[in-house]
């Protein structure tokens, strides 16, 4: 399989990153050297293998339900490009 | 003392409890060794000298109280990638720009609490994406190491190369690093420096930036065995943070350095030897797997038939969990923000500007191998292959195999904008094949320096082990060390 620009600029748009027209030709060109490389993978017969889950195996880890943290508005947004009164700021989504 | 920045951890550790120097005058010592090299070598992204000395006063008083910790007043550099309180943690992307975390990883917390102290933070490919150290937006490192009568810059390998330059140049006594398709063990290779991924769920992930999260595992770069054994001992834990922490103690790895590997299996796998291998690659291979005779082990050659699938089933899966893991970075609760016209064009410019080409191109490729009817072809069959590596490894260790020897890198270090491999991704890629099958199948691996190629540059050598047995490698690598000695560069900088 092989991307041509159309899927380049989708899968840009899905990955949100703006893109230019020198950046999608050549994003096309390396992408493509990419896939091509993993392509061997369908040679591989998997009939029967069940996927990999965890690389070690092991019981998913529970705790109570209960609150164990908090109390940090501040420092949840002090890293925040833009805050104000504990809410991060960002453009306009609603009309 | 003389040279202080001569001195290995255990030497380090020993001068400061018989009080032949204080945890002041060491931290002194690497912080003016910092300050003369870095200008040249751009190991450190940021250097904390104030905290620096903080931390070794306040060790200097735990050591004069009686109440040393195993690493008391130790200066380490910190990968860039491990979130430091309120210390710079940038992942050496420009899109965590100012990124200064209010929380302490878990791997650095376990440190600090054993008394070592923090230098800096250490320049790495950006958020860990690369073999060369030049995805970095910090700028490339520069290996130690040059080609015998040549002027010409190296790389230390990556994605952990500041760690790797900055333990080869003695900017710091050990540091940390992390390792999802060979970041610890191939720039430790490239360095004459000791590197360990141990088994995955050893070390906490928690408070790690994220990169490929069933592959991501933190570990030592030391400039000897015994370093990393002591380092790695810190940087273990159980952590009910990280719910693939794995619930087992962790053992004395230091106690495992040089004891006896008489009667050890150790396996030599056919496909580790790839066509075009250059005669120095092999040669160093042949040379171990005579140490290890010498010293008392059997040899046994093995099959692991999946090997060659290993890097294409990686550069499906990284990057899948990788566009996953970078969606955070979006301009809304830290670091870069560029103004768009709306939330969606926000996103897009920040992130367009925020991350570097291969960082991107990471992305790209996993956003595409997961989108609506690519999953099943790339993903879920990369996940199978995935099934069938760890198979291969967990039948050579039922028929009796203790580790395995295999060479660390495919060549020694390259020149910094090396132009085939500018050209063409895969050619980077290629760095990791002896180390990424490590990875996929979550078992620990060492690198350990073998000897130096023709024009005297540093080879290593890796172990590969069976799950959480990273004892055995310790005893192994120590093996290896004392027949092959140890490596450092002259200094040039």
């Amino acid at each position: 399989m092989s991307v041509d620009t159309a899927t380049v600029r989708r899968v840009a748009r899905l990955a949100r990153i703006a893109v230019s027209d020198d950046d999608v030709a050549a994003m096309e060109t390396e992408l493509n050297a990419i896939l091509g490389f993993v392509e061997q993978l369908a040679e591989v017969d998997v009939s029967g293998v069940e996927p990999m889950t965890s690389v070690i195996p092991m019981e998913m880890k529970k705790r109570q339900d209960v609150v164990t943290d908090g109390e940090k508005a501040d420092d949840v947004v002090a890293n925040a490009p833009a805050s104000e009164d504990h809410f991060f700021m960002v453009p306009k989504v609603v009309e | 003392m003389s040279d202080l920045t001569a001195l290995t951890i255990a030497e380090a550790r020993e001068a400061l409890v018989t009080k032949q120097t204080s945890a002041a005058e060491l931290t002194d010592a690497y912080l003016a060794a910092i300050e003369a090299a870095n200008p040249q070598i751009n190991a450190y992204v940021k250097v904390t000298a104030d905290k620096a000395r903080a931390m070794a006063k306040a060790s200097d008083g735990r050591i004069a109280a009686g109440e040393a910790g195993p690493l008391e007043g130790i200066p380490l550099g910190i990968k860039d990638l491990f979130a430091t309180e309120g210390v710079h943690t940038q992942a050496a992307s420009h899109i965590l720009d100012g990124f200064e975390p209010r929380y302490e990883s878990t791997v650095t917390a376990n440190l600090f609490a054993d008394g070592a102290v923090m230098l800096g933070k250490l320049n790495m490919d950006e958020f860990a994406m690369g073999s060369s150290n030049e995805t970095s937006y910090y700028g490339a490192v520069k290996n130690p190491w040059r080609r015998k009568g040549s002027n010409l810059d190296l790389v230390p390998g990556g994605s952990s190369g500041g760690s790797a330059a900055s333990v080869a140049a003695r900017l710091c006594a050990g540091a940390t690093a992390t390792d999802t398709g060979g970041s610890i063990r191939q720039p430790a290779a490239l360095t004459g420096t000791v590197g360990i991924k141990p088994t995955y769920g050893r070390c906490s992930r928690w408070g790690i930036v994220a990169f490929a999260s069933s592959l991501d595992q933190a570990g030592p770069i030391a400039r000897d065995v015994r370093d990393a054994a002591i380092l790695l001992k810190s940087m273990a834990s159980v952590d009910p943070k990280d719910t693939t922490s794995v619930d087992r103690d962790v053992p004395d790895y230091e106690a495992a350095v040089g004891r006896s590997v008489k009667g050890l299996k150790i396996g030599i796998p056919k496909e580790y030897r790839m066509d075009g291998m250059p005669a120095e690659i092999e040669a160093v291979w042949q040379k171990g797997i005579a140490f290890l005779k010498d010293a008392g082990a059997e040899i046994v050659d093995v099959s692991l038939p999946h090997t060659k699938y290993a890097l294409p089933a990686y550069y499906i899966v990284a990057p899948a969990e990788a566009s996953s893991n970078l969606a955070r970075y979006d301009g809304v609760r830290y670091g870069l923000r560029v103004p768009g016209r709306d939330i969606a064009d926000m996103y897009e410019k920040t992130r367009a500007a925020g991350f570097g080409h291969e960082v991107k191109r990471r992305i790209m490729i996993g956003t595409y191998v997961l989108s609506a009817g690519y999953y099943d072809a790339y993903y879920l069959q990369a996940q199978k292959v995935r099934t069938l590596i760890k198979r291969d490894f967990e039948t050579v260790y039922a028929d009796g195999i203790d580790a395995l020897l295999t060479p660390a890198t495919p060549s020694a270090a390259f020149g910094i904008g090396d132009q085939d491999m500018a050209a063409d991704p895969v050619k980077m890629y290629l760095n990791d094949i002896f180390t990424v099958t490590v990875n996929m199948a979550g078992l620990p691996g060492i690198a350990v320096p073998a000897g130096l190629d023709d024009g005297g540059l540093p080879l290593g050598l890796q172990l590969i082990g069976r799950p959480f047995d990273e004892e055995t490698l310790f005893s192994l690598g120590s093996v290896i060390e004392q027949a092959a000695g140890r490596f450092s560069p002259d200094k040039w900088w």
